[in-house]
């Protein structure tokens, strides 16, 4: 479990984050909600241990984010990224073996064990890239190459997953697919995620809470029916919004009204 | 696409290519102007000296004295080299990175030539002042290559252009301090040569060859997910800064000891880490112990071919390695 309180974050004078609090718990979903330059990503990073908020706390399991080791971060929080420009040759099997990197024992020296194999063929089967392992990252469509950095994460056994826009670039059945993964596995490990989206409709479906951010602050904070409402989705992304009930799930839908149109 | 690489694989791998390099070193001791008999010099290198095994005391002295001692230093520089080239490539994300092209070498060199000229009793102060000169040309020119988007492979080369040339005045301005008696044997040395080397130089280049083979292995899988992007590898649970400290000095320290006795031999880091990646894969715990060893051959049958394709006289080792590096180079820029 993660908690941050009042995290501060500034680049130069900018407050990138400003005050911002949040609290991940077993089994939770959280989306990320905002305009771009809302803060959102360096909220992730700061999360992460990659970036030092200028003031705040952020416990992890209770214990202070900057007193654990890289390493031991690591086995507790898998992260995907906006993923780097792959220069060199890696197989999708690989790849995905770099998320057991923490986990890696001196008595192996350096090479992976046959539990770290077989994690790795775990989250190949979940996600659906069997038929991948042996092909080269390189090789693969936006959609498979987003399921391996998900599937590296996994890999990892995080309690915690951070997700920073997973869906980016994604056609419908692959952006619901990769958030039905990360909703399965905290269903039935009680992993909490936090997830970045541009989706608000995706948000609202698969998440318990929602942080909606602007400026660097935090508009609202609360589940998804109280913080996906006309009022407040105006604040933030200026502009007017319909929102009523999904016909299936019943979660709040959200349709964009623009001024143009109406 | 090859295997993955386990420890089982990377084990024979490497001791099949070890046996390959102890039957060329065998095999190009043979060779040379002066004709030793092939059965008698096996049977002497075979029981480390302790047997004449018919040779003369003069072809025992060529054999002990001055080849075996240039083939091992060849092998040590070569080594050192590949596994220096190995690791800037995968810590600087650029396939093309390499001691001599990022002009480390040639910090190495100036660091070497100083201490020539103004230290020239102390041997050890050569070897010293090329891993500072080493050290202090690596961090310039990664510097010089951070843009605001992080390092882009043709921003790492021209970085490498510029400490490059810069110094090599630096070097034309220490030359000119030499008396002109040894100015031609510098400019030999400059482009790589296997020649003239010291017992102490010899041993030292062997001991961190071995050394600094073994350290950056030992950090091969950090260097994997390096080479998947410093974000990436921080994620997962590397400490990014301290590998990269690490990198840095050791590919100094085998840079600058290569330099030290041998000179800028270009291209081995190059060319060997390359045919490495081709023939078994990305993987570093396998890459960079295998470009080692074959680093070794490389340089040990270069060499062999400086010093025997116009005998009696010499080229020098650098230009053989550059005709094979040179092309290889021009390929893989055009091929990203």
């Amino acid at each position: 479990m993660l908690e941050a309180r009042n995290i501060t974050v500034k680049y130069g004078v900018r407050r990138a984050v400003a005050d911002v609090s949040l609290r991940l718990a077993a089994g939770e979903v959280t989306a990320i909600i905002g305009p771009n330059g809302a803060g959102k990503s360096t909220l992730l990073r700061t999360l992460n241990a990659g970036i030092r908020p200028e003031s705040g706390e952020i416990l992890l399991d209770g214990q202070a984010l900057n007193s654990i080791s890289r390493r031991a971060i690591a086995k507790r929080i898998g992260v995907v990224a906006q993923e780097a420009e792959l220069r060199f040759p890696t197989t999708v099997f690989e790849f995905i073996l770099g998320g057991r990197y923490a986990w890696a024992t001196s008595s192996a020296w350096g090479w992976e064990t046959a539990r770290d194999v077989e994690v790795a063929q775990t989250v190949l089967r979940e996600t659906e890239l069997e038929d991948f392992a042996d092909r080269l990252m390189t090789e693969l469509s936006g959609g498979e190459r987003q399921r391996a950095v998900l599937a590296r994460a996994l890999a990892t056994e995080a309690g915690l997953l951070l997700l920073d826009e997973p869906t980016a670039n994604l056609d419908l059945a692959h952006q619901a697919m990769i958030l039905a993964l990360v909703r399965k596995r905290c269903d039935t490990r009680q992993t909490s995620a936090l997830v970045i989206t541009h989706d608000i409709n995706l948000a609202a479906q698969f998440s318990d809470h929602v942080l909606l951010m602007k400026d660097g602050s935090s508009i609202a904070y609360g589940s998804s029916r109280e913080v996906l409402t006309p009022e407040l989705l105006r604040e933030a992304f200026d502009v007017n919004v319909l929102v009523d009930a999904h016909p299936v799930s019943g979660v709040p839908r959200i349709t964009p009204v623009h001024r143009s149109l109406v | 696409m090859s295997a993955r690489a386990t420890f089982k694989r990377t084990s024979l791998i490497c001791a099949g290519l070890f046996v390959a390099l102890v039957i060329v070193i065998v095999l190009m001791s043979l060779l040379g102007s002066e004709k030793l008999p092939a059965q008698s010099a096996v049977c002497a290198l075979l029981s480390f000296g302790k047997q004449s095994c018919g040779l003369t005391s003069d072809q025992s002295a060529i054999l002990f004295d001055i080849r075996l001692p240039r083939i091992l230093l060849g092998a040590a520089v070569g080594a050192s080299l590949a596994v220096a080239g190995a690791s800037y490539q995968s810590l600087l994300r650029n396939p093309l990175a390499e001691p001599y092209l990022l002009g480390i070498s040639n910090g190495a060199a100036v660091g070497t030539m100083v201490a020539l000229v103004f230290l020239g009793a102390n041997e050890w102060s050569r070897p010293l002042l090329a891993f500072i000169g080493a050290l202090l040309a690596t961090l310039l020119v990664y510097r010089l290559a951070q843009g605001r988007t992080g390092a882009s492979p043709e921003r790492l080369i021209l970085a490498g252009v510029i400490v490059t040339t810069f110094l090599s005045s630096a070097i034309v301005f220490v030359t000119t301090l030499m008396d002109a008696t040894r100015i031609r044997s510098f400019t030999f040395w400059l482009l790589g040569d296997l020649s003239g080397t010291t017992s102490k130089l010899l041993w030292l280049a062997l001991f961190i060859a071995i050394a600094g083979t073994i350290v950056l292995t030992a950090h091969a899988r950090s260097l994997n997910l390096l080479m998947l992007g410093e974000r990436d590898a921080f994620d997962l649970g590397v400490e990014v800064s301290r590998v990269r400290l690490v990198v840095f000095v050791v590919a100094s320290l085998l840079v600058g000891s290569s330099v030290a006795s041998s000179g800028s031999v270009g291209y081995v880091g190059l060319v060997v880490p390359h045919l490495m990646r081709l023939s078994l894969g990305s993987d570093n715990r396998i890459t960079v112990p295998a470009a080692a060893i074959c680093g070794a051959i490389f340089v040990v049958v270069a060499d062999t071919l400086a010093r025997t394709l116009i005998a009696p006289r010499e080229l020098p080792v650098g230009a053989i390695t550059a005709l094979i590096g040179a092309p290889l180079f021009v390929y893989l820029l055009r091929r990203n």
